[in-house]
């Protein structure tokens, strides 16, 4: 296959063609349903907001990525952490306004989580960073299995709440328009979002420490000489890693409830977007879990709920197979290591 | 390698007594002299039919080593495959009239073909290895991560798609009614017998898995793993043999899936999901990734770990999943593959070699040395 | 001496022809339209400066690495986009600049690899212990430590290739590379880290497998060590070919003296 696509014009329109074939197929199947423009949208809509969660996560991988060249598949379990720490803070009887309390405990969640991640780098990344990738994977892996199990223990299986976010000020949660619904967290989620991004590209571009982190991700050899610790810098990528998860775990949170293995599903869609970055890009990142999100949410919608998490696996798929370096590209150390 | 002597059948003569003890356990439950049951010995922490289900996913994970061990790939999927082995025996051979082939053919398969379970275990098997060839030749081009997420997100898939699958899959529920195996009139039962087929057959994948390891084939693999450059321009066709060694596992875990159908006779989506391939990996770890021979002391130690966990943690902790037992190996996971990756069997053929070296004046010979980490 | 049988059908003895060559990495031309011929039997080296482009030949020879454009013939048929494996099936042969060998197995091992291409047993066989099988593979080890002692490391046989010395796991590659019974062996700056009486074992090596009827293209940075083995050179500089010819030839060619030293003579021995 890939010799019939070998000129650039040839892949370009096999591309579009299969776009419009999708569309197509989409169209055919939700006319089967009765859908109308309204619901297109808000099946587009639901997947925005939640491919910007996989967003988050997405930029969590690529962090720790570009800097040690790890996969953390430890990332779902910081979105989990960061949730489930909300949590507990929220329901703890304090003698605060909830506004406040609520505050607190997104802070709570995030920060606390921020800690889990250092900690996690020291203990189980630093001794074994000689390591061979295989043995790498599977360290990740086992601390996020560690991570689901001590969730399960402290908390038990119940899925909990973080009340939303405006709920503490205003009555109504959601917006209407013409048939088109709208939580309101919603809205927080891609503020936080839009922040995240800002903040991020502040940090990167203008601060010392970001751009120590970038040369790290660059030429690891290079920045050593130049008097960056790179354990240091690996360190700090998966303490902002464990950050973004935290994120993205908590703003979530009043949308779907938390539980213990939720970082499962989630850490493995986020680390989709990213791919579908190319792994090494933020801004692709952004985009493929957006793009992730809104796929998956409106093939699931014009065939069976239970599907969705297919889509996205079938996504990941034809990325690997067919784009490796990601939709925007860049990413060209993706497949050939 | 030839070694001479003896030394040529060693392989052979391991197997031989390695099916000995399984042969005398298997006589000690059934005859159960003086009363003695399996399970008392063990304090009611292990019984019987935790030994058969050791030997079943030995022989899924002997395939597992050779996959990841020795052509060092990667599979977070490997679960799938023994659903589709499953689902496949449960499917064409059950009796439960709302399910599986009866849903389409009510009726056409008779109850005394008792040879009919036998054939859809080899059907299963030419499935499965279908579908891993189509799937493998793709996604065997990746590395490392990538190769990783590709087989979760195929485990996953084939998940949810017998999970989805309507009264042909029986959908969460799964298929029930599976009958029990049998040669004519001698029923592969009670679970004895079971034990026995399934130990003949974990203990037959295990001796030509070793065969393959010490071969031609074996030395294309550990070259793959030395150089790949250097591997390919000695003439070594690296796709083919990867791919041969993924298919050859897949079919391993396909015969337990059927197995496991025909023991359980009732097969639904829950054991076969991330959770299930995580499982694998972790038992393969445990008896160390390179070694078929660890495979069945890897898969034991995790059901023994998971047994008392059970037994104990049931008294402390108010109702949960039943899954907390994986804190414990989450944790002797990330040990493991910290301090001793080559996991316990090579940490025991370690202390084996150091006795040994005792009783002889010079120790091994280089030969003798180097052969030892081969297998 | 026995010359190795050398098919097709183009101009006698001429056992790999390079026609065009080109190679692109990205925006940077590793290789310019390079053409040569390497005639059987005959020890042939390509000498530079570094970065001239040299091992690149190798790689695409051999088919690691895909051409830009260009045309490579070995015994006349095209080999250009084949698979390393295909390629190294049809008698091409090569070592490595930075080693490449099997460090998880030990010597004898590594180079009853080699002869992969020679033996044919497989998974069935394999598995259930064919006697065919095990035939093949007592024939596999018998025939490497032939190779092992043709170079001379047949002694240490059972040790495990990465505790040789630099020097031997060099020779340790040669003695692989061959046990796949080429008709065209490469070997790519064989001397490299070797010490004078390192060199001068490397030299009569490479007599005696050209005297066993193996064409030999050598890459080499060592001017001393190729002028005294090679019969025929060509001179790359930044991926074109500039002089060709013997070792007298090119020595006095001004390019060449200009592209190593700037303009100043070169004395070579």
């Amino acid at each position: 296959m890939q010799s019939i696509l070998r000129t650039k014009s040839a892949r370009i329109g096999a591309t579009v063609a299969a776009m419009v074939l999708l569309v197509a197929i989409v169209l055919y199947l939700g006319d089967a349903k009765g859908f109308g423009a309204v619901q297109y949208v808000q099946l587009v809509l639901d997947g925005i907001r939640g491919g910007s969660i996989y967003a988050l996560i997405a930029l969590g991988f690529v962090v720790v990525f570009n800097v040690t060249g790890i996969i953390n598949f430890a990332q779902g379990g910081f979105v989990m952490s960061g949730a489930m720490l909300a949590v507990a803070f929220n329901n703890l009887a304090l003698p605060l306004p909830p506004a406040l309390k609520l505050a607190l405990a997104v802070v709570f969640g995030v920060v606390g989580t921020t800690i889990v991640g250092a900690l996690m780098e020291r203990l189980t990344i630093f001794p074994a960073r000689h390591s061979h990738t295989l043995t790498l994977i599977i360290i990740t892996v086992g601390v996020y299995i560690f991570m689901q199990g001590m969730a399960l223990l402290i908390w038990g299986a119940n899925a909990y709440s973080l009340p939303a976010f405006s709920s503490l000020a205003l009555e109504d949660q959601i917006l209407r328009s013409g048939g088109i619904m709208l939580k309101a967290q919603s809205l927080w989620i891609w503020a936080t979002l839009a922040v995240v991004l800002v903040a991020l590209y502040f940090f990167f571009e203008r601060t010392l420490l970001g751009k120590a982190l970038r040369a790290c991700a660059i030429n690891r050899r290079a920045a050593e000489l130049m008097g960056i610790n790179p354990s240091r810098m690996s360190l700090l990528s998966f303490a902002m890693a464990a950050a973004l998860g935290a994120i993205g775990g908590v703003v979530l949170s009043p949308a779907t409830r938390p539980i213990y293995d939720m970082g499962l599903k989630l850490g493995l869609k986020g680390f989709i977007a990213a791919i579908m970055g190319g792994m090494v890009s933020s801004p692709g990142a952004v985009v493929g879990g957006i793009l992730l999100g809104v796929l998956e949410n409106v093939a699931a919608g014009v065939t069976r709920a239970g599907f969705k998490d297919i889509f996205a696996f079938v996504i990941l798929i034809l990325i690997l197979l067919f784009r490796p370096q990601g939709i925007i590209g860049g990413g060209e150390r993706g497949v050939e290591q | 390698m030839q070694r001479e002597g003896w030394r040529r059948h060693q392989i052979s003569i391991g197997i031989g007594v390695f099916a000995i003890v399984i042969f005398l356990l298997g006589w000690l439950e059934m005859a159960q002299p003086m009363g003695f049951e399996f399970s008392d010995v063990t304090g009611g922490i292990v019984s019987f039919d935790t030994l058969v289900r050791v030997g079943l996913l030995t022989i899924v994970v002997v395939g597992l080593n050779m996959l990841m061990g020795h052509a060092g790939q990667i599979s977070l999927g490997q679960a799938g495959f023994y659903a589709i082995g499953a689902y496949v025996s449960a499917i064409m051979t059950t009796r439960a009239a709302n399910r599986g082939i009866n849903v389409l053919f009510p009726g056409v398969i008779r109850e005394e073909w008792w040879w009919w379970p036998w054939l859809m275990i080899l059907a299963g098997m030419v499935i499965t290895g279908g579908i891993a060839y189509l799937i493998g030749r793709p996604v065997l081009r990746l590395k490392g991560h990538y190769l990783a997420m590709g087989t979760l997100g195929v485990g996953l898939i084939i998940f949810v798609l017998f999970r989805e699958g309507g009264t042909f899959t029986g959908a969460s529920d799964g298929v029930g009614s599976v009958p029990r195996l049998c040669i004519g009139s001698f029923e592969m039962w009670p679970r004895e017998r079971y034990y026995f087929l399934v130990w003949a057959v974990a203990l037959a994948v295990m001796w030509l898995s070793l065969n393959i390891v010490n071969s031609r084939v074996g030395r294309g693999l550990r070259a793959i793993e030395g150089s790949e450059l250097a591997a390919q321009t000695m003439g070594v066709d690296i796709e083919k043999f990867k791919l041969q060694v993924f298919v050859l596992s897949t079919v391993y875990a396909s015969i337990a899936g059927s197995l496991y159908a025909h023991y359980q006779t009732l097969v639904n989506p829950t054991p076969f999901g991330f959770v299930g391939s995580l499982d694998l990996v972790i038992m393969a770890a445990l008896g160390g990734l390179a070694s078929i021979w660890g495979a069945p002391f890897g898969v034991g130690i995790v059901y023994v770990i998971k047994e008392v966990l059970r037994a104990r943690l049931q008294t402390l902790l108010r109702g949960a999943g039943g899954e907390h037992e994986i804190v414990i190996f989450g944790l002797l996971l990330v040990l493991i593959m910290i301090f001793m990756p080559q996991g316990l069997s090579y940490a025991a053929g370690k202390a084996f070699g150091w006795l040994r070296n005792l009783s002889r004046r010079e120790g091994k010979t280089e030969i003798d040395r180097l052969t030892e980490k081969a297998t | 001496m026995i010359l190795a049988d050398i098919g097709g059908d183009v101009a006698e003895n001429t056992i790999l022809e390079v026609e065009d060559l080109k190679k692109a990495f990205g925006g940077l031309l590793a290789l310019d339209d390079l053409s040569f011929d390497v005639k059987g039997g005959e020890i042939f080296s390509i000498i530079g400066p570094n970065g001239a482009g040299k091992t690149t030949i190798f790689n695409l020879i051999s088919g690691v690495l895909p051409t830009t454009s260009g045309e490579i013939r070995f015994q006349g048929k095209a080999i250009n986009g084949l698979k390393p494996h295909v390629i190294a099936g049809l008698g091409l042969s090569r070592t490595f600049q930075n080693l490449q060998v099997f460090n998880n197995m030990s010597v004898l091992e590594n180079v009853m690899v080699g002869r992969h291409l020679q033996s044919a047993y497989g998974l069935i066989s394999a598995s259930l212990r064919l006697p065919a099988g095990q035939r093949e593979e007592r024939e596999i080890a018998e025939r490497a430590m032939e190779h092992l002692a043709f170079v001379g490391l047949d002694s240490v046989a059972a040790t495990s290739a990465s505790s040789l010395p630099f020097g031997k796991q060099r020779t340790l590659e040669i003695a692989r590379a061959m046990a796949t019974e080429p008709k065209l062996l490469m070997l790519d700056e064989p001397g490299a880290g070797l010490n004078r009486p390192e060199k001068e074992a490397l030299d009569d090596l490479v007599r005696r497998i050209r005297d066993r009827g193996v064409t030999v293209v050598l890459v080499e940075h060592d001017m001393v060590f190729v002028m005294g083995i090679a019969e025929r050179i060509i001179v790359l500089d930044y991926g074109e070919k500039i002089a060709e010819g013997t070792p007298d030839e090119v020595q006095r060619d001004p390019k060449v003296i200009a592209a190593y030293l700037g303009d100043e003579e070169l004395h070579l021995i």
